[in-house]
């Protein structure tokens, strides 16, 4: 970790749409290990957040435990978070979605809290597409123990101790694929150009959206041999970059004639992906799956928008919920009164 | 032999096969019963099966109103070969017992001390009826249609129950009635009706029942009510007997009462979690978030939120939990009644937890507990457990009208608005200001620079910074202790019921009985058994924890003071020596674990049991006189 943050900011920081400055957009001092990979993705999340122009006090966060878990404590000091329990932030930001629906939740998770012990709820969120952008922080190991492998860790993966993992890692973005994620991405902490467009576009996205990033452990798995340390993802990284559009802004980046696919986004926005055979398709789910199996057979990260279904449903939508955020409705609205209670005694006689 | 003789005071249980339809038809029995104006309390003693095991249903008819078990069976209608022998074998002597007469009755099974009904339901539902499944049906009607006549239930009164339950079905309706009338006509032609035992209209009912129109409800559907009152909007909950039909009430009546009428959109949230571990996760998210939520369970879900519950204890979340006790540990018995989840539920979570725990007793008090949780939760920024159990969330229980009063406002506890941030010099989220243990809180979404702040389950210290020090975390959890302690003005205070008057005691100790929840209805009624026989006895119902001042000084106050619960460990009992400073000693145990509700005539044996062998060691304390 580093001790020192710098109080003093340039006075003329360039400002987004509503003013605020990227320096409004951060969290405390990190206490993760320097290096860590998390920090670069809780850089991400606050300058995707800064881009896209979201008032801070409107977004919510949540995590559960482990190292990524404490990611939330480290950019946007001005929203409300809550490091709930090992496991099972997805069912805290389930409620938190239903209690109200106005607000933007990013949820931080890491491969032990989200592949192991909160496997149930995972896949239980991504059922319910909840609308939420969940952030995975996969390095392969838990930390705070002390570098045990965890359920994401390749078959053949080294330790630092040199035992090797016997069994196959479990691929969540497959997961999510497979049980219907309405947006799923995945993404390398080092590459900052693809992971922030991604990380605005699934804020964007109304209902589910998941990014499976590979971040580095440096301290515990970031040796030779193991399959998730920074030099290892490079070298195999398979990357399609990412733009992100915001609603009635032009398109900067251009790349070669053919190679573009745009997916326009609930709320206006598009997302245009780059791949350089241009075969891919995004909003194909048995086409995603079966690109990202055969990045996996190759030996590849095949990094990217994976998948999205701009149309999707969210949970709010699929129970009817009233447009006006629940925690909002007054005792008019949610008291039937005497005169009601009266008619239900005379029911039970 | 003698018979036993009385109007609307008897026992009165069927013994059936489960998946029968025998319950509805039971429960058609009892209704009229209580249509007519008489006193009763029907309980359902069912097995944890679908189909095939024996099932019981025991209505106590008491024209005193007493709800509670009196213990012992007066009329035994058995339908069930399989528990026939066991069946016979319980009813008191001088009582009836009623079966099917299709196959005459073995020998084994003939007391010459009990009257014998026998009528043939079998025979004449295969002869009346073509279709199978009528004629198992309609065998439980037949049986209803005798027992009008043996006991005397007002037929028109049947007649009408019938049309309610199945409304505009005229087919069902006349098949029905067919039925009752055939059984019916085979009681009054082969016996003399009514039995010494009968019911009557009006015949010697309490005035106070009287007085008052009755409903007929469960604890569960008066619970969800409460949460419909108290204005729950998110309900999220895993399957689990025999708390799901909360649940299922209160999506019945939200449905009903809390669909927003310009949209037709749900001013409501239920789901169905993947389990009991999400269930309360779900409402530890949306609590945090500002909305009224709860969720419903029993002994194993309780044990699964335990995690949660510790996590919300200490980030001080609201949190309403209706918890509708079973048998346990583990699986235990499902279908079965206790009171044991005291413990678990009052140190629910690992480390220093103390929960708040109110303990109803009628479903008028699930209700008016249910509304009062969410107004404590809120206040105390802490969970609140609804300590119900089986006997009171499944069954029907006689009660007064469910009241509401209009001018109810929602306490929603300190919570700092916008301009509430503008106006505070200083904001910590777990600074106590008002030196209540209670501090302010925020909800997300609030204020774009002021309030915002990370809810965690590790230490911290007052302006919610995450902290390993010694010093906020001891000052942090001795807060939490305080604020435990301003509970005690908040939630519900124990009742004390006034003392029966005994001409010439047989004892110069003063005693005391402590009990809640469902043990206090038998408790009640023990008690006056007891006074006829010179030991008159101080009552304490208590109905929550953290316990009141007055129930130490209750304690003080007695020489012998009796703790009635349902559980092995004496669970309250523990719970009071814990929190009381009392003296094991002081507090005797009266106690029923088997599963089914616990009876006025056990509670007495059990108390007269104590006083032959305990009081004599038990000397008075001297005391001032008033």
């Amino acid at each position: 970790m580093s001790y020192i943050k710098p109080k003093f900011r340039h006075p003329r920081l360039p400002t987004n749409r509503l003013g605020y400055t990227v320096a409004d957009y951060d969290g405390s001092i990190s206490t993760l290990c320097a290096g860590c990979g998390h920090d670069s993705i809780s850089a991400a999340i606050r300058n995707a957040c800064f881009d896209s122009s979201i008032p801070p006090h409107r977004i919510a966060k949540v995590s559960g435990i482990g190292c990524s878990s404490k990611m939330p404590t480290y950019f946007l000091g001005k929203s409300h978070g809550f490091n709930s329990v090992h496991g099972r932030m997805p069912s805290v930001a389930t409620g938190a979605s239903l209690a109200n629906r106005d607000l933007n939740y990013i949820g931080v998770s890491g491969d032990g809290d989200t592949a192991s012990i909160g496997m149930g709820q995972f896949i239980h969120l991504i059922r319910r597409n909840v609308n939420m952008t969940y952030i995975v922080a996969n390095n392969g190991c838990y930390g705070l123990t002390k570098g045990q492998d965890s359920a994401t860790a390749d078959v053949g993966s080294v330790a630092k101790g040199g035992a090797v993992n016997q069994f196959d890692g479990i691929d969540l973005a497959s997961l999510a694929l497979l049980q219907g994620a309405s947006f799923v991405g995945r993404s390398f902490s080092g590459d900052k150009t693809q992971l922030e467009p991604l990380i605005r576009a699934a804020m964007s996205h109304k209902g589910f959206a998941f990014i499976d990033v590979v971040s580095p452990c440096v301290t515990f798995n970031n040796h030779v041999g193991s399959t998730k340390s920074y030099s290892e993802t490079r070298q195999h990284l398979d990357s399609m970059p990412v733009d992100f559009v915001p609603m009635r802004e032009e398109i900067k980046t251009h790349y070669e004639e053919g190679t573009t696919q745009t997916v326009t986004l609930h709320d206006g926005s598009a997302i245009h992906l780059h791949k350089a055979d241009a075969t891919y398709k995004a909003n194909d789910r048995r086409a995603a799956m079966d690109t990202v199996q055969q990045a996996r057979e190759d030996g590849r990260i095949l990094t990217g928008l994976l998948f999205l279904d701009p149309d999707s449903q969210d949970l709010n939508q699929n129970l009817n919920l009233a447009t006006r955020p629940l925690n909002e409705l007054s005792k008019d609205e949610l008291c039937p009164g005497s005169k009601v209670l009266k008619s239900i005694n005379e029911g039970l006689r | 032999m003698k018979q036993i003789k009385g109007i609307n005071d008897f026992v009165v249980k069927f013994a059936n096969v489960n998946g029968t339809g025998s319950a509805s038809a039971n429960h058609l029995f009892a209704k009229a019963i209580f249509r007519m104006g008489i006193p009763v309390s029907p309980r359902n003693i069912f097995p944890s099966n679908i189909q095939g095991l024996p099932t019981w249903y025991e209505v106590r008819v008491s024209k005193k109103g007493y709800l509670g078990r009196r213990g012992g069976v007066d009329f035994m209608i058995c339908v069930n070969p399989q528990s026939m022998e066991k069946d016979v074998a319980s009813v008191e002597p001088g009582g009836y017992f009623l079966y099917d007469s299709t196959k005459p009755l073995a020998n084994h099974l003939k007391r010459d001390d009990i009257t014998y009904i026998g009528v043939p339901l079998t025979e004449m539902c295969m002869r009346e009826y073509s279709v199978p499944r009528l004629q198992q049906l309609l065998k439980n009607v037949v049986y209803v249609g005798a027992l009008a006549a043996l006991l005397d239930i007002d037929f028109a009164v049947l007649k009408g129950l019938l049309n309610d339950q199945f409304k505009g079905k005229e087919k069902l309706i006349s098949s029905n009635v067919q039925a009752l009338e055939m059984g019916y006509q085979y009681a009054t032609e082969n016996y003399t009706c009514p039995l010494p035992i009968r019911l009557e209209k009006g015949g010697n009912v309490a005035p106070h029942i009287l007085e008052t129109p009755h409903i007929l409800m469960n604890g569960n559907t008066a619970a969800a009510l409460g949460a419909i009152y108290g204005g729950a909007t998110v309900a999220a909950w895993y399957p689990i007997t025999p708390s799901t039909s909360v649940v299922d009430a209160f999506a019945k009546y939200a449905e009903r009462l809390r669909i927003d009428a310009g949209t037709g959109k749900k001013n409501f949230a239920i789901v169905q979690a993947e389990d009991e571990l999400a269930a309360m996760g779900m409402v530890v998210g949306a609590s945090w978030n500002g909305a009224r939520a709860f969720t419903a369970t029993s002994g194993p879900g309780v044990s699964l939120m335990s995690e949660f519950l510790g996590l919300a204890y200490f980030a001080e979340v609201p949190v309403v939990l209706i918890n509708v006790q079973r048998s346990g540990p583990s699986t235990g018995m499902p279908t079965r009644s206790q009171q044991s989840d005291i413990l678990a539920s009052a140190y629910a979570s690992h480390g220093d937890t103390k929960q708040v725990l109110l303990f109803p007793a009628t479903p008028q008090e699930c209700f008016e507990m249910t509304v009062q949780a969410f107004d404590l939760s809120e206040r105390l920024q802490t969970p609140v457990i609804l300590m119900s159990d089986l006997d009171l969330g499944m069954n029907d229980w006689m009660s007064p009208p469910l009241e509401w009063d209009d001018s109810h406002e929602m306490d929603r506890g300190k919570v700092l608005d916008a301009e509430g941030l503008e106006n505070a010099e200083v904001w910590g989220r777990y600074l106590d200001v008002d030196g209540d243990g209670i501090c302010y809180r925020t909800l997300p979404g609030t204020h774009p620079d002021k309030g915002a702040y990370f809810t965690r389950g590790s230490s911290k210290n007052e302006m919610a910074v995450y902290s390993e020090s010694g010093e906020d975390y001891v000052q942090n959890v001795d807060r939490l202790l305080r604020k435990f302690d301003t509970a005690k003005q908040y939630v519900p205070q124990p009742k004390p019921h006034a003392p029966i008057k005994v001409k010439k005691p047989k004892t110069n100790l003063k005693l005391g009985a402590l009990f809640f929840g469902t043990s206090a209805s038998p408790s009640y009624e023990a008690v006056e058994i007891l006074a006829a026989e010179g030991y008159p006895i101080d009552t304490l119902r208590i109905r929550a924890f953290p316990f009141h001042k007055s129930l130490d000084q209750f304690i003080h106050d007695h020489d012998m003071v009796f703790v009635i619960e349902q559980n092995r460990d004496g669970q309250m009992r523990q719970l009071i020596m814990n929190e009381c400073q009392i003296a094991p000693d002081h507090l005797t145990s009266v106690l029923n674990y088997s599963g089914t509700p616990i009876t006025a005539r056990d509670i007495a044996n059990q108390i007269r049991r104590a006083l032959s062998t305990k009081s004599a060691e038990i000397v008075p304390l001297k005391r001032e006189t008033a």
